[in-house]
């Protein structure tokens, strides 16, 4: 049954070509949980959650969100204005102030007045620390504050989950200190996410569950402090003592 | 006589030559937008075939050289039994030689706004046609004043070579002044400087434009080298 889940995926399929990414993918998210994914680079991590929001349909297998079933709706726009995107890259649009790039999904999607949309976009500014910055342009930002602008663009939405893709792997090692703390405050008011990062740090000390994946597969998920402690398999904690050796606790 | 009451006599006909000029210049950067910008959503969003067919217009109309085409539509198409009046002729020919390097420039400035962007938008549920609309158009129509203002000056620039068709444009209308006169020096100098100030004036309201619409961290800031 797909109802009690508020994300629910089922054997996620996903080749690019003849480099077959994904095979054979299944998790789910209950509303309020954060979810954590590591694994090498070039695992599929990325795909899946392209999957999720349809960015990149999947060959095969069933994603839902809550009852509707994202693989096979008709009305993709709507499912995607109820999940939040984060990017490695940020993906601001460059033309848009901070507070216009909050505004923009608002007034042109939901169709919010634009004085209800500047009014909610401020709020989200503040959420994430950066009131004073809505005038500014993408590019008078720092790698930081551009990130934090795109949460607050995803968090406008409303969405019913926020999916993050390696949100802190494009800032200077100084910078990520202020995202994961935003990200970590979301996970605290019950904003229900899944991550995909490298922090270690964040990873043990939000996420309720930590999910491995090599090789298109998902080789072990449970308690991170479990993960890290006693994993079932020795590929596991070789993996995250190995990202821990080179990320650090990080931002914890 | 005096060279400046030469001047000052041909300049009511070398400005009547000047308006076809103008004109001649319009017609042509309209053809090449109305044909230039569908041509660059080919490249961008078209199939493999479309691409193909595009980039083998494109190669064509940047390897003849203007004056060739010209002469080919005056003097060609007649032969087959299609006649055009000249200052048609001339625009059509600039017109499609040019609509080729929009075509370059609007495609280069739609595909630098970057994919990332457009992942973006499409995550916070617009359409396709509205994040183009709202995300790419904007900043693509700012990366590409600066090429469209060079575009535009060589145009005005290469309607001179209508004049070998016998469109009576601005040196033309030299050209007759110095039958009559025999002073090429000064003619043609005036007909220089009156190109120089059609080409200032175009690429100048095209910098206004863009100082007018500038955005920080987009286009290439500090202003663009006048390449022309
Ligand atoms: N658009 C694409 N076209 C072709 N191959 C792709 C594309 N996107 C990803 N891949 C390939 O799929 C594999 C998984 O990529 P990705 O999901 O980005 O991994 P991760 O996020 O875990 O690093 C990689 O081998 C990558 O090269
Ligand atoms: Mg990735």
């Amino acid at each position: 049954m797909p109802t009690k889940h508020l994300l629910k995926i089922e054997d996620l399929h996903h080749s690019f070509g003849s480099n077959q990414v994904l095979k054979g993918v299944s998790f789910s998210l209950n509303k309020g949980e954060t979810k954590v994914i590591v694994g090498p680079s070039g695992t599929g991590k990325s795909t899946i959650l392209n999957n999720i929001i349809r960015l990149v349909p999947p060959d095969q297998g069933k994603i839902y969100l809550e009852d509707t079933e994202i693989t096979a709706t008709k009305k993709i726009n709507e499912v995607r204005q109820q999940i939040g995107f984060v990017f490695q890259d940020f993906g601001l649009f460059n033309h848009l102030t901070a507070l216009g790039n909050i505004m923009v999904g608002l007034t042109k999607v939901k169709k919010m007045t634009k004085q209800a949309a500047a009014e909610l976009a401020l709020n989200e500014l503040d959420r994430v620390g950066l009131k004073e910055f809505s005038d500014s342009y993408p590019s008078q930002l720092s790698g930081g504050q551009k990130q934090r602008v795109g949460i607050a663009r995803a968090l406008a939405m409303q969405p019913k989950l926020i999916l993050f893709d390696e949100p802190t792997s494009s800032l200077d090692p100084e910078l990520t200190g202020e995202v994961l703390k935003v990200m970590r405050n979301l996970a605290e008011d019950g904003m229900t996410m899944l991550v995909v990062t490298h922090e270690m740090g964040f990873a043990r000390s939000v996420a309720d569950e930590l999910i491995f994946m090599e090789g298109g597969h998902i080789i072990e998920q449970g308690d991170p402090e479990q993960l890290f402690t006693e994993p079932v398999h020795q590929r596991t904690r070789e993996f995250l003592f190995q990202l821990t050796d080179l990320y650090g606790e990080g931002g914890a | 006589m005096d060279n400046l009451d030469l001047i000052q006599q041909a300049l009511p006909y070398l400005l009547e030559g000047t308006v076809v000029t103008i004109e001649l210049t319009f017609w042509s950067l309209l053809i090449g937008i109305v044909i230039g910008l569908p041509l660059a959503f080919g490249q961008v969003y078209g199939n493999k075939a479309l691409k193909f067919v595009i980039a083998i217009y494109e190669r064509l109309a940047r390897s003849i050289p203007l004056l060739v085409m010209l002469l080919l539509l005056n003097y060609g198409l007649p032969r087959l039994g299609l006649r055009i009046p000249v200052f048609r002729a001339a625009v059509i020919g600039i017109g499609l030689r040019s609509a080729a390097y929009q075509s370059q420039i609007y495609r280069g400035a739609i595909q630098s706004v970057g994919g990332s962007q457009l992942k973006a938008a499409l995550s916070l549920g617009m359409s396709r046609f509205k994040a183009f609309f709202y995300i790419i158009a904007p900043q693509a129509i700012r990366i590409a004043i600066p090429p469209v203002a060079n575009e535009s000056a060589i145009v005005l620039k290469d309607t001179s070579l209508a004049f070998t068709i016998g469109v009576v444009e601005l040196l033309r209308q030299g050209e007759y002044y110095i039958a009559t006169s025999n002073k090429p020096m000064v003619i043609y100098l005036t007909v220089a400087f009156i190109y120089f100030v059609l080409t200032t004036l175009v690429n100048g309201g095209l910098s206004l434009f863009e100082r007018k619409y500038q955005i920080p961290g987009i286009g290439i800031e500090g202003g663009h080298s006048d390449a022309y």
